[in-house]
C-alpha cells in the first residue's frame, strides 16, 4: 500500500500545477460567473433596479423577446452549420479516400480556410454576403447574376424570413468542413484494407461496402465531429460580429447579445446570466458525450 | 468570453502596477482643488501640477491622431512640469477602447482623464459614480461666455457638468453629388422632407436607382434621428429624452412613416457596413444623397473631389436652423492618481488655443465660440456660424442624447425595422426602450 502511494506521488506532483490552474481559471471562474449571475444590482446614482437578483434574473432574460429571438437564431445556425460541415466533410473525405491524384494538394486546399481567423474571414464574407440585389448586387449576388441565376439572389442573413440565420452558416461551413474532412479521413485510414477485400469477396457492392462496413466504424468519429462543431456553433461570436457589426437584430445570437450586455449596456450581471445559460446548453451536448467516451474507453481496457 | 475577461483583467493589473509606480514618486499638489460642484475659482499651479498625466483616448490613427498630437505638443509647452502619458487604444471606432476602459474603471484603476462622447453617454459613468463634476474647470475657462449656453444645457446633469468638450461635429448634414443633381434638374435645396423626396423621384427618373445611400445600423439610426428632428422640431425632439415628448406620439409615428418612405429610396445595406460605403456611393454617382456627420468631408477631399464642383452639402431638409451636435470630451475620473495634472489637461483641452490646434488637425469645429473662424476651411466656417446661431440638439447615434445602453436598444429596434419595415413594432420598441431608461 505504502509503496503504491510512493509510486503515485511523482505523477501526482507532475499534474498538480495543471490541476491548480484549471481549478482556478476554469472552475473557480465558472463559480464566480454563476455567483455574479444571481446578483441584485441597482444603479448607484439613479437607483434604477437593473437586475432583480436570484433566479428572477434568469426568468427576466429567458422571458425577453430579444433573447428568445437570439436563441432561435442560434438553433437555426447550429442545425445548418452542423449538417453542412458533416455533409461536406464526409463527401470530401470519401472523395479523397478513393485515392485521387494530388491528394495532399486537395487536402491542404480544403483545410486552409481553417487557418484563417474568423474575424479576417468575416470581413470578406460581410462583402460576399451583401444583401443588395439587382443593380446593387455585389459579392455572391453578383456572382449569381454573372451565371444567369438572378432569381436566386437574396438578402442572405438579412432576408426577411425567420430562418435567415442559415446563411450565416455558409462562411462557418466554408471554414470548418475541411476540419471534419480531416477527422473522417483519419478514420478511413484506420480501417484495415483486409475488411474491404473481405467484403468485396463476399460480393458487396461499393455502396454496401460503405453503408455496412466502413460507415459503422466511423460513428465514434462522426459523434466527436458533431460535438466539436456543435459546441463551436453555440459559442460563435467573432464571425457574426465581423459580418453583422454591433446591434444587428437579424444576426443576434446569445453570444453577441452577451457582448452588448457587458460592454454597451454596462450590465455584467445580465451577461453572466446569459453566459451561464450558454454553458448549460453546451454542457447538455458535451457531458453525455464525455460519459459515453469514458464508458467505451473502460470497455476496451 | 471568459478568456477575454481574464486578459483584460490581466492587462488592467499591469496598468495598475505601472500607474502606482508613477503615482508614488510625485504627490499631486492639486488634490485639494478637486472639490466638486462649487463655482469657486480653481487652484492651479503655473507650469502644471507635475507628475504623469495618463490620458485615455481611441484616437490612434488618421486625423484624430494628428489632433491629439497637436494637443500634446501644446500641453508640453504650457505645462512643462507635467509628463503626458498616451493611453490610446486603437480600433473599432472606440468599441475596443470602451471595453478596456470599462475593465480599468471596474478595477478602480482609472486613467487621469478619458475621452467620452459628451452628453448622455457619460450617464453610465455618472450613474456608476466613476467620474467627478468639472464645473470648476468650465468656470475657470470662462463658462457661458465662451461656451454656448445651449451646449452647456445639453451637457448638464442635475446641475453639474461632467466633461470638457474638445470638439463639435454636426450630424444633420446631407452630402450630395452635384453632377447627379444637375442631371435631374435640381437646382434648389429642398425645404422639407416631402420636397426632398420629390427631388429623389426626379433623380430616380434619370436612372439612378438609389437616390439616397445608407450604410450599417448606426448610420440608419443617424438618418432616423434626422427625420425625428425634421418632424418634431428642435424642442419636440429634445423632449424625447426628458419625457416631455412621448415616443408613441403622433409626431413620432409620422417620423417613422417618413423614415420608412425614405428607405424606399435607399440602397440595401448590410448591418455591418461602415459609413464610407454609403458616402462612396455619392462620390461615385451611384446615389445622389447621403446623410452623414461632417467627418464625411474628409472622405470627399481624400478622393480628390472639389466643393461646389463635385459635391455640395446642406442641413437635412426640415432641420435647417437646427444643429444636431455630437462632441468628444474629456473627464475627471473618481480616484484619478493625479487630479491636478488631469485638470491641467482639461484646462488645455478647453482653452481657445488648444481647441484651435486640435480642430484644425481633426477637421471638426471648436466647442468655444471665441476661436476666430477665419483660420478654418470653408465648411468649418459655415458650421461654426451655424453652431453660434442655430438651435442645438443632441445626437442619438453618437451618444449625446441617450446613454450607451439606451442607444443600444434604439439601434437594435432600428436594425429590426430595417428587415421588417413594421411601423407599429418600431414605435412600440422605441417606447419600451424609453420607459426602461427614463423612469
Amino acid at each position: 500500500m505504502r509503496k503504491r502511494a510512493k509510486d503515485r506521488l511523482p505523477g501526482f506532483l507532475l499534474v498538480l500545477p495543471s490541476i491548480i490552474l484549471i481549478a482556478i481559471f476554469v472552475y473557480w471562474l465558472i463559480y464566480r460567473n454563476v455567483a455574479t449571475s444571481l446578483d441584485q444590482t441597482v444603479t448607484r446614482a439613479t437607483k434604477r433596479v437593473l437586475n432583480p437578483g436570484g433566479l428572477a434574473n434568469y426568468s427576466k432574460l429567458l422571458g425577453d423577446g430579444e433573447y428568445q429571438h437570439a436563441l432561435f437564431n442560434l438553433l437555426v445556425l447550429t442545425v445548418v452549420f452542423v449538417a453542412g460541415t458533416m455533409f461536406f466533410g464526409l463527401l470530401w473525405a470519401v472523395l479523397l479516400e478513393k485515392g485521387v491524384k494530388g491528394e495532399g494538394f486537395f487536402r491542404s486546399v480544403y483545410l486552409l480556410p481553417m487557418a484563417i481567423s474568423f474575424i479576417a474571414a468575416g470581413v470578406v464574407w460581410r462583402w460576399l454576403l451583401s444583401p443588395g440585389v439587382g443593380e446593387q448586387a455585389v459579392g455572391l449576388n453578383q456572382l449569381l447574376a454573372m451565371m444567369g441565376l438572378e432569381r436566386f439572389q437574396n438578402g442572405w442573413w438579412q432576408s426577411p424570413t425567420q430562418f435567415s440565420m442559415a446563411a450565416m452558416a455558409i462562411p462557418a461551413i466554408w471554414q470548418l468542413s475541411g476540419y471534419v474532412m480531416a477527422l473522417f479521413l483519419a478514420g478511413f485510414r484506420g480501417i484495415s484494407e483486409d475488411q474491404r477485400e473481405a467484403a468485396r469477396i463476399d460480393g458487396a457492392s461499393e455502396w454496401q461496402l460503405y453503408r455496412h462496413v466502413l460507415f459503422p466504424q466511423l460513428s465514434p468519429i462522426a459523434l466527436s465531429a458533431l460535438i466539436i462543431i456543435g459546441h463551436m456553433s453555440m459559442k460563435m461570436f467573432d464571425l457574426i460580429y465581423a459580418i453583422a457589426g454591433q446591434n444587428s437584430y437579424k444576426a443576434s445570437v446569445p453570444a453577441t447579445l452577451m457582448w452588448t450586455q457587458l460592454f454597451a449596456q454596462n450590465n455584467p450581471t445580465a451577461a453572466a446570466v446569459n453566459a451561464t445559460i450558454l454553458l448549460v446548453l453546451v454542457a447538455i451536448v458535451v457531458v453525455p458525450y464525455l460519459i459515453y467516451t469514458s464508458k467505451s474507453e473502460k470497455g476496451t481496457h | 468570453m471568459r478568456k477575454r475577461t481574464i486578459t483584460s483583467a490581466v492587462t488592467a493589473g499591469a496598468v495598475a502596477v505601472a500607474l502606482a509606480a508613477c503615482g508614488s514618486s510625485t504627490p499631486a499638489p492639486g488634490d485639494n482643488a478637486a472639490e466638486p460642484t462649487t463655482g469657486a475659482a480653481m487652484e492651479t499651479t503655473a507650469g502644471g501640477a507635475g507628475g504623469d498625466v495618463g490620458v485615455f483616448t481611441w484616437w490612434a490613427a488618421g486625423s484624430e491622431k494628428k489632433g491629439l498630437d497637436a494637443l500634446v505638443k501644446l500641453f508640453k509647452e504650457k505645462y512643462p512640469n507635467d509628463t503626458f502619458v498616451n493611453l490610446a487604444v486603437a480600433g473599432g471606432a472606440g468599441a475596443n477602447a470602451k471595453a478596456k476602459l470599462a475593465a480599468d474603471l471596474q478595477n478602480n484603476q482609472p486613467p487621469d482623464s478619458f475621452q467620452g462622447h459628451a452628453g448622455a453617454e457619460l450617464l453610465d459613468y455618472i450613474d456608476a459614480d466613476q467620474i467627478e463634476p468639472v464645473n470648476d474647470v468650465i468656470d475657470a475657462l470662462g463658462g457661458d461666455s465662451v461656451f454656448p449656453q445651449k451646449l452647456l444645457d445639453r451637457l448638464t446633469v442635475d446641475g453639474k457638468i461632467y466633461s470638457v468638450p474638445s470638439n463639435i461635429h454636426r450630424a444633420n448634414v446631407v452630402w450630395a453629388n452635384t453632377a447627379v443633381l444637375k442631371k435631374a434638374g435640381i437646382n434648389e435645396v429642398p425645404k422639407d422632407l416631402n420636397a426632398w423626396m420629390a427631388d429623389m423621384d426626379k433623380v430616380k427618373a434619370t436612372g439612378v436607382a438609389t437616390p439616397l445611400s445608407v450604410s450599417g445600423t448606426w448610420t440608419q439610426v443617424q438618418l432616423f434621428e434626422n427625420v425625428l428632428i425634421a418632424d418634431l422640431g428642435a424642442e419636440g425632439y429634445s423632449g424625447l429624452f426628458d419625457g416631455t415628448t412621448a415616443w408613441d406620439s403622433d409626431e413620432v409615428k409620422q417620423a417613422v412613416a417618413d423614415y420608412k418612405k425614405l428607405l424606399t429610396y435607399a440602397n440595401t445595406a448590410s448591418d455591418g457596413d461602415d459609413w464610407p460605403v454609403a458616402t462612396d456611393m455619392v462620390i461615385a454617382g451611384k446615389a445622389a444623397y447621403n446623410v452623414m456627420g461632417d467627418w464625411a468631408l474628409a472622405e470627399f477631399t481624400e478622393k480628390g473631389k472639389k466643393e461646389k464642383e463635385d459635391f455640395t452639402y446642406f442641413p437635412t431638409p426640415g432641420t435647417d436652423g437646427v444643429f444636431d451636435f455630437l462632441a468628444d470630451s474629456f473627464t475627471l475620473p473618481k480616484g484619478a492618481k493625479n487630479p491636478g495634472g488631469a485638470k491641467d489637461w482639461l484646462m488645455l483641452v478647453g482653452s481657445a488655443e488648444g481647441q484651435k490646434a486640435f480642430n484644425l488637425a481633426k477637421g471638426s469645429i471648436p466647442a468655444r465660440t471665441d476661436v476666430p473662424a477665419s483660420d478654418f476651411p470653408p465648411y468649418q466656417q459655415s458650421a461654426m456660424e451655424a453652431f453660434k446661431t442655430n438651435e442645438i440638439v443632441s445626437s442619438i447615434a453618437h451618444g449625446a442624447a441617450v446613454s450607451l445602453a439606451w442607444n443600444t436598444d434604439i439601434s437594435t429596434a432600428i436594425s429590426k425595422f430595417y428587415s421588417t419595415r413594421d411601423d407599429a413594432t418600431l414605435v412600440s420598441d422605441l417606447t419600451a426602450a424609453a420607459k426602461k431608461y427614463t423612469s
